[in-house]
């Protein structure tokens, strides 16, 4: 390889000819000089402006232990009192929250709703068209996985709040404890206690509860006597009249609404029968987590006015 | 020195190129390690238990890191919808932290608590048994797979290399206790970690099947401690400011 050689550096002469840098290799190879176009050099330049302002403006240069901080400020309130510090996404975030347009005029309608009665929330147009925007977005965030978007729920699994059967209670108060505290509901299973038999009659007089004809007289009448009697137990949580009991999250066997099994659904009646057979002997666990710690007392407040109003009913 | 001398030496060439580009990783990355306030000091947070770890590892094997973040940003719209934004002291057991920044799947950051045991095996098992509009993948083998365990300790020494306070030695032993209890130190002491492992998931019985200790106990026992370290009613609003 030949070692680089010099050359005059040559301008354009004639149009189309490029100018060259001087340094030839291998005798004949040229380099040529094209500058940066102007408009890109002093773009660069002013990045470079930019970024000198921005040092002084915001935490930059790291120096021992700690680090520039800019003379940019941010000032924002600590339980009423002023506080200031240099410019930072947490500071920033905090100023948001508290002085922000969207975020001040978000709290006021919280409180408003927070410190109302429940029923001037209910009548209230206004009122109503905030808790029903903003509690569509936090049910979707916290509530649907398990009720579903719309609240409809999963049979079995999650109980349906778009109707107005409630088994903990419909009203607001109730709806906000639910949510405050969870709810573990709970039916002891009955496999050890019933033999086929009395597990089929029981099955069959709560299925007359319910309004369902076709069931064996003699079957209900026995069934009847243990769902009062002392070997089921079952008027202790559901009532004499089988009308449920709230404190228990006991539901109402009387409606016809089903949440854990099926029944309208199924086609005969020896169907309903096994199907209930089949949850008495099984029981019931079902979980709804606390949100106490999660949401504010304003957002649960927002939400149970937005459950309630899904099916109404107390 | 000459554009023309550096121009024509290829040794001095990538020499200086490195140079050049190795300083502005080095002016972003070594700071980190000499300021001092950039881990917040909260109460609370403390390596995984034995559980908790074989489900991180399970996570990281499953790569759930490729749909799910675990890093709350300080805005309003995350906390509104995650919660508070997270600290650097949450993650700093981590080895490696999970915070990402692809979210096809929501936040997991703090989602311990938020839904119930078997909501997360049945959402494990068949996403689409209780979100049917959901994308994310079923894992059902989770549930099927008894959970292996008898390396547990070897896990646990590793990351006591990497820093995190398991202990090996009674000095080391006494020191947890003053710094996180006698009932969290406990379940960092490498000898105890496999009876310690196997009462949390007795105890927890977190897949729904007290029989056996299957990989789902492990996962959902990590995922429903997610975010659940710090409490945050202890700290006024402007503390954690202070950290930045
Ligand atoms: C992990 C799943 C899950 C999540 C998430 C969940 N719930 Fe529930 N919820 C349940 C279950 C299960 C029950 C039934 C409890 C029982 O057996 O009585 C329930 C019951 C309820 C009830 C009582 C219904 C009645 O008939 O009295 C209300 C109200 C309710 N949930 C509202 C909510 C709201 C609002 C949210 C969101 C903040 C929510 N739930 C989130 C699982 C969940
Ligand atoms: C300890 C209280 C308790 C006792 C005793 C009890 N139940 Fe229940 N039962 C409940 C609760 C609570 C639920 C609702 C569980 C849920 O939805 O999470 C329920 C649900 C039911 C359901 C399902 C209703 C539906 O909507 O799907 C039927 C049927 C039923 N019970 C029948 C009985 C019978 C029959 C007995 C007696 C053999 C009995 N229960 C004893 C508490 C009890
Ligand atoms: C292909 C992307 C993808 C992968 C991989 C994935 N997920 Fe998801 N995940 C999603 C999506 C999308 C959702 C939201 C819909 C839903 O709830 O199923 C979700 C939701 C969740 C939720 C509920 C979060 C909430 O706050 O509602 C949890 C918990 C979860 N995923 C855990 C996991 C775990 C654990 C793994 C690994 C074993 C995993 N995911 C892998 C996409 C994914």
């Amino acid at each position: 390889m030949n070692e680089p050689g010099h050359e005059q550096q040559s301008a354009p002469g004639k149009p189309g000819e490029v100018e060259t840098t001087g340094h030839v290799w291998d005798g004949d190879l040229r380099e040529y000089n094209n500058p940066l176009p102007r408009w890109w050099l002093w773009s660069f330049y002013a990045t470079v402006v930019f970024s000198l302002i921005y040092w002084l403006l915001y935490p930059a240069w790291p120096i021992a232990g700690t680090y520039t901080k800019g003379v940019a400020w941010i000032n924002y309130e600590v339980e009423g009192e002023p506080q200031r510090s240099h410019w930072n996404s947490r500071a920033l975030l905090l100023r948001d929250m508290q002085t922000g347009d969207a975020a001040v005029r978000q709290r006021e309608f919280l409180q408003v709703i927070a410190e109302a009665d429940h029923d001037t929330v209910l009548s209230d147009t206004d009122m109503l068209a905030f808790v029903n925007s903003y509690a569509r977005g936090i049910f979707g965030d916290f509530c649907a996985a398990c009720h579903q978007t719309g609240g409809a729920g999963i049979i079995g699994l999650y109980p349906n709040l778009a109707d107005d059967n409630w088994h903990w209670g419909g009203t607001i108060q109730a709806i906000e404890q639910t949510i405050t505290r969870g709810r573990m509901g709970y039916m002891p299973p009955y496999r050890e206690t019933f033999d086929d038999q009395q597990a089929d009659a029981v099955a069959a007089y709560v299925l007359s509860l319910a309004g369902h004809e076709g069931g064996d007289p003699e079957q209900v009448s026995l069934g009847g006597a243990i769902f009062q009697g002392y070997e089921g137990g079952c008027y202790a949580c559901h009532g004499r009249e089988g009308l449920g009991l709230k404190s228990q999250g006991a539901p109402n066997l009387t409606n016809d609404i089903w949440q854990n099994i099926d029944v309208t659904g199924a086609q005969s009646h020896a169907e309903r029968q096994a199907l209930v057979r089949d949850l008495i002997l099984r029981g019931v666990q079902r979980e709804m987590p606390a949100f106490g710690d999660r949401l504010s007392p304003a957002e649960i407040r927002v939400l149970a006015t937005y459950v309630h109003q899904l099916g109404g009913g107390l | 020195m000459k554009h023309e001398t550096i121009e024509t030496n290829a040794g001095l060439l990538i020499a200086l190129t490195l140079v050049v580009i190795s300083i502005g990783g080095l002016v972003e990355i070594v700071p980190l390690f000499y300021i001092d306030d950039t881990v917040e000091e909260v109460e609370g947070v403390r390596p995984y238990t034995p559980l908790e770890l074989r489900g991180r590892d399970l996570y990281v094997r499953e790569g759930c890191y490729t749909c799910h973040s675990q890093m709350i940003r300080p805005f309003r719209d995350e906390m509104l919808r995650y919660g508070h934004y997270s600290l650097a002291a949450e993650s700093m057991y981590d080895h490696p932290f999970q915070w990402g920044s692809k979210r096809t799947g929501p936040d997991l950051a703090r989602v311990g608590g938020k839904y119930s045991n078997d909501w997360h095996v049945r959402h494990l098992i068949d996403p689409r048994a209780v979100v049917p509009e959901s994308i994310m993948p079923g894992y059902p083998w989770l549930a099927r797979r008894d959970l292996r365990y008898d390396d547990i300790e070897r896990r646990m020494r590793a990351l006591r290399i990497a820093g995190v306070p398991y202990s090996l030695t009674e000095e080391e032993f006494a020191a947890n206790v003053e710094r996180f209890g006698e009932e969290t130190a406990r379940q960092l002491d490498i000898t105890r970690a496999r009876e310690n492992l196997e009462a949390q998931a007795r105890r927890g019985n977190y897949d729904g099947d007290p029989s056996r200790i299957t990989e789902m106990d492990a996962m959902v026992a990590y995922l429903q401690m997610l975010g659940t370290l710090v409490d945050f009613t202890r700290y006024d609003e402007g503390y954690f400011v202070e950290f930045r």
